[in-house]
């Protein structure tokens, strides 16, 4: 359980985080949606401790993030961020037997090459093992990168816009996967989406956020509807029922 | 390529080899007489050499991993500026021949002293909180280095010409006059940096991640940052008062060291840019006192060529 106990963080006068206060639960997928400058993602920062909090605590199974070793929460929490540019040159399986750092302080076990296997075969990355990063597409690097993640193997797993840079094929496997990882293991993801009916079709809780503050928090069925989308986006919504799945229009 | 074509191992193996080369071509090459001089003379000049090639290659490739960043060196924080100051004041304030007179041991230890409390200042900012950003520290140190430049670029118009004399030869790097009374407590610190090193040595390879990723994976980011800079900082004084400021050499060996390793990692990485460093110092020295006669300055010719790859390097890197 990640407990988000009034989180303020704001650079000079602006606030970007303002006193937000959530529980997340075990397992399942939570989405965190809402317009640019929402504070989405300094607060999947603050929650992964990258930021520290101006005020307020984050709790993760009881321990607060701000206080608790490094490489104890290593083996409970890992975070994505979007831009992971890199200056040193690293193979595929490089990077991903990173993940496993945390338990190994950068001695590989027969156990630790059996994780990465399986998390560059979960990402059907088998091939391109031997690869290095920057010969990769942009899609096929976010993949590596996810890989490096499941290999950590925590129990929460925020990424923050995961399905930037991937095609439709690759954003539908991603999301699939994250779901899988969540069911499958019992893992708790965590994911910022720009993309509503991603958000829509795959949470089990959606959290939207507007003006750094936390306006909703409730299942896709209580969040996807008219009225509260074109409260958060400022612009209006359609939404119908395809396939029992809500689906959100605002093409029009 | 992939790894297995070019295993590193090997790779090491053959600089370790031309390192030894030209090691002993140093010391036998051209020696006539009693091999009891021949030894201990040119062995305190080799120490030296040794010495200064590992504290830049070393300080150079820790300062890059954790600033992320390949065309930064530590002379970029105002270390060398800093060192030109205080031989500028030196000899501004108590002129030449009382400077010259000073003990060297003295001298090394108020150089040392002084550049590595100029730094613990300047990273008391990242502890306190009031600079969290790394590149901001950074642009501090830059900002400082102008200051000390223009500082010593002002003391030294004027200053009596024949004390400008003394002090231009004292601002050139020289590999020539060093002393071998100060080898020994240099040695001792660069040892004890190097075992401050071994302790974080795992940290490293992850630290090259950036710091989210490294955060993410349970490194405490700001602490070996931290340890990083104060290694740094001891390493570049050493060498910058053994021999005098060198720029590029460092960025030289580090990026040659990353273009000839087929591994990013820090185990094969940080022995090669001291490798090349070795045969860069070593043998320079070699060719230059045997087949130029000491008609020119190594560091004048590694800094030329340090200063063309640092070119080279940026256009390669402009073009991408």
């Amino acid at each position: 359980m990640i407990e988000i106990r009034n989180i303020t963080k704001s650079y000079d006068s602006t606030v970007v985080v303002d006193a937000v206060t959530l529980t997340l639960r075990r397992g399942g997928i939570t989405s965190i949606i809402g317009p640019n400058g929402a504070g989405k993602s300094t607060l999947l920062s603050i929650i992964a401790r990258l930021i520290p909090t101006d005020k307020g605590t984050v709790m993760v199974d009881g321990l607060d993030v701000a206080r608790t070793a490094g490489e104890v929460l290593a083996r409970r929490l890992s975070i994505l961020r979007q831009d992971n540019h890199m200056t040193t040159r690293l193979t595929v399986r490089d990077l991903v037997a990173f993940g496993r750092y945390p338990y190994n302080k950068g001695r590989p076990t027969a156990q630790d090459q059996e994780h990465i296997n399986k998390a560059l075969a979960y990402l059907g990355l088998e091939d391109l093992g031997g690869r290095f990063l920057d010969e990769l597409s942009g899609g096929q690097r976010q993949r590596a990168f996810v890989a490096m993640v499941l290999c950590q193997d925590t129990d929460y797993m925020l990424f923050d816009e995961p399905l930037n840079n991937l095609d439709i094929r690759h954003a539908v496997a991603m999301m699939k996967l994250l779901r899988d990882a969540a069911r499958d293991f019992g893992k708790t993801v965590v994911v910022v989406l720009h993309d509503v009916n991603f958000a829509s079709c795959y949470s089990d809780q959606i959290i939207v956020m507007r003006d750094g503050k936390l306006f909703l928090q409730g299942p896709p069925s209580e969040i996807i509807r008219p009225d509260t989308l074109q409260q958060t986006y400022g612009c209006p919504f359609e939404v119908h029922d395809l396939g029992g799945d809500r689906i959100a229009v605002y093409y029009a | 390529m992939p790894p297995e074509t070019r295993p590193s191992g090997m790779v090491l193996s053959l600089m370790a080899l031309a390192a030894v080369v030209c090691v002993v071509a140093f010391m036998t090459w051209g020696s006539r007489g009693n091999w009891s001089f021949v030894l201990p003379f040119r062995g305190t000049k080799l120490l030296a050499l040794v010495l200064v090639a590992y504290a830049i290659a070393v300080s150079t490739v820790l300062f890059q991993t954790i600033t992320n960043n390949r065309i930064l060196t530590p002379a970029i924080m105002g270390f060398d500026w800093l060192y030109m100051l205080l031989q500028t004041l030196l000899v501004f304030g108590l002129g030449a021949a009382t400077t010259s007179a000073i003990d060297p041991r003295w001298m090394f230890l108020i150089e040392v002293g002084t550049m590595t409390g100029f730094s613990l200042i300047l990273y008391r900012f990242l502890f306190s909180g009031g600079v969290r950003d790394l590149h901001l520290l950074i642009l501090i140190g830059v900002v400082f280095g102008t200051l000390f430049r223009s500082l010593s670029g002002f003391l030294q118009r004027l200053i009596d010409p024949n004390d400008f004399v003394v002090l231009q030869d004292r601002l050139f790097a020289s590999f020539n006059t060093i002393d071998a009374s100060l080898l020994l407590v240099s040695a001792v610190l660069v040892g004890l940096a190097s075992l401050g090193a071994l302790k974080i040595f795992h940290t490293l390879d992850v630290m090259a991640l950036g710091r989210e990723t490294a955060i993410s994976l349970g490194v405490d980011h700001r602490r070996i940052t931290m340890i990083v800079l104060i290694l740094v900082t001891v390493l570049v004084s050493v060498s910058a008062a053994l021999v005098g400021p060198v720029t590029f050499f460092g960025l030289l060996v580090a990026n040659l060291a990353y273009i000839l390793m087929p591994s990013a990692k820090h185990r094969y990485v940080l022995p090669a840019a001291v490798l090349l460093a070795i045969i860069c110092l070593v043998g320079g020295q070699t060719v230059l006192e045997r087949l130029f006669g000491f008609d020119t300055a190594l560091s004048i010719i590694i800094e030329f060529a340090g200063g063309l790859f640092f070119i080279l390097y940026l256009l390669k890197g402009a073009s991408r």
